[in-house]
């Protein structure tokens, strides 16, 4: 409860983690998954692990759109990048994930032109500040980012911007539930729905979960409370046997979804057959590519792609951290050789990794204890 | 990335209706609100931001909340630096000439 105080609104984080433990009671064992890596990092953060009883286990979700990305698209990302006549444009978050040859920054140490982008726009910005110049824009990112990519590459064909490209690696988060959920190892209960993402395709996409998989999800906020709220609400239907879509942060999240953010989405992309996830494996109809009509704006038609395939390291446990077989601290790689500083596997390379989250706050904590001890 | 920071619109660019001018944590910058065609904000309106793109209209409650969630996630900094757009950002009034300026000599 360490954290408690700290919170906006201590009473209603104690009344809520009352609640919580009046509902769990102690003979049934609740996992749920929180399916955001927003979510992940901000349950770390809030230290909401220790206000939860113990029967309550959340399992971290593939939500993170920089760990779940395969190490050989950003190679590729990177090899269309020799070319000193293109800039390679990415947000920050991708500035540290390691390639085979190193990550984009180690490439800009190397002399590669790398810029940090805030925007897809801002990296239209670029192309239009450097006409001489090819800017690639690397894409990354969930149904929360991916219309944001769209609606820029509308603009460029509106605006007929040539020197402007983008290597899409959006993904779509309803297959890699499906993945999880069709694993064989799968023992979950419920579900933590994503805030941002559901502000864009809306809670109806999430039915299929309900109602097919009988397990109950709820879209949820990002403050410890918000979340809290959703762990109650979940706990009601799972106690009275229900699986329903419901939506804790209707604040911000309207039930059908943004449909201007949708309609430039569908503009733009096309369903890949099938995409590569870090830890997952491939999973059919889980990515967006461009459409035929964007191919003069795809990096993937306007360059030679290498096409590098680069498998995960055996030892590393990623897929069944993911699948919430394993806790991240009991993979055999955890906190020796993958560390944030030098992530091996794909959960180590983000904030928002579920392994990166352990170790800045979990892992940290229990070696600074640890030391304290020893000195004493 | 994941990132969403809430900002209040200060003004509609006279010559582009998509474009507009915010307030957000202390910055002002241009974002764009081509994702909000169905539901537009008006001056004085608050959204939340996500990589440069209003995605929702928000309440000015939520917007406080907002920020305080970022603030207890250690988040501030790196918001005003996403914000601040890593230098590429027009900075509007007088700073905004000189941006334009670099920005033409660049393309001559």
């Amino acid at each position: 409860m360490r954290f408690v105080d700290e919170f906006r609104e201590p009473e209603l984080i104690s009344k809520a983690a009352e609640e919580i433990r009046r509902l769990a009671g102690t003979e049934r064992h609740y996992r749920m998954m929180e399916v955001c890596g927003g979510h992940t990092h901000a349950i770390y953060r809030f230290g909401l692990k220790d206000i939860l009883p113990e029967n309550i286990e959340l399992i971290h979700g593939p939500g993170c759109p920089v760990c779940v990305l395969p190490m050989g698209r950003i190679d590729d990302g990177l090899s269309i990048a020799q070319d000193p006549n293109v800039i390679f444009a990415a947000f920050g978050d991708m500035m540290r994930v390691p390639g085979t040859q190193g990550s984009p920054l180690e490439h800009k140490a190397r002399g590669m032109d790398v810029r940090i982008v805030y925007s897809p726009s801002d990296a239209l910005k670029l192309a239009r500040m450097n006409p001489e110049k090819h800017v690639m824009f690397f894409a990354i990112g969930f149904e929360t980012t991916a219309p944001s990519t769209a609606l820029t590459l509308m603009r460029a064909k509106a605006e007929g911007i040539r020197n402007f490209s983008v290597f899409c690696n959006h993904v779509t988060i309803i297959p890699a539930i499906r993945a999880i959920l069709d694993s064989p190892d799968m023992r979950l209960d419920a579900f933590i729905g994503p805030g941002h993402v559901s502000t864009v395709i809306g809670c109806r996409p999430y039915e299929w979960i309900a109602r097919n998989e009988g397990k109950p999800i709820v879209v949820s906020g990002f403050e410890p409370l918000d979340m809290l709220q959703s762990v109650v609400m979940l706990l009601h239907q799972l106690r009275k046997g229900e699986a329903k879509v419901e939506n804790q942060y209707k604040r911000v999240v309207p039930w059908e979804g943004n449909r201007a953010a949708l309609r430039a989405m569908a503009e733009v992309f096309e369903l890949r057959p099938y995409f590569e996830w870090r830890g997952l494996g491939f999973i059919s109809q889980s990515a967006l590519r461009l459409r035929d009509t964007y191919a003069k704006w795809d990096a993937e038609q306007r360059f030679q792609v290498p096409g590098i395939r680069v498998t995960d390291p055996k030892a590393a446990q990623c897929g069944e951290v993911l699948k919430g077989v394993l806790k991240p601290h009991q993979c055999k790689l955890f906190g020796r050789e993958c560390t944030p500083e030098h992530p091996i596997g794909a959960l180590m390379v983000s904030s928002e990794g579920s392994c990166a989250a352990y170790f800045n706050y979990e892992h940290r904590k229990a070696s600074m204890v640890n030391s304290l001890t020893s000195i004493a | 990335m994941c990132l969403a920071i809430p900002g209040k619109i200060v003004e509609i660019s006279s010559d582009n209706k998509e474009s507009a001018l915010v307030d957000v944590v202390g910055v002002r910058r241009r974002i764009d609100l081509g994702l909000l065609q169905d539901d537009k904000p008006a001056p004085g309106d608050w959204v939340l931001i996500h990589v440069g793109f209003a995605m929702s209209k928000i309440s000015e409650q939520d917007a406080a909340d907002q920020m305080n969630t970022l603030r207890m996630l250690g988040e501030i900094e790196v918001a005003v630096q996403e914000a601040e757009g890593y230098g590429l950002e027009d900075v509007p009034e007088d700073a905004n000439e000189n941006s334009r300026e670099h920005a033409q000599k660049d393309i001559q």
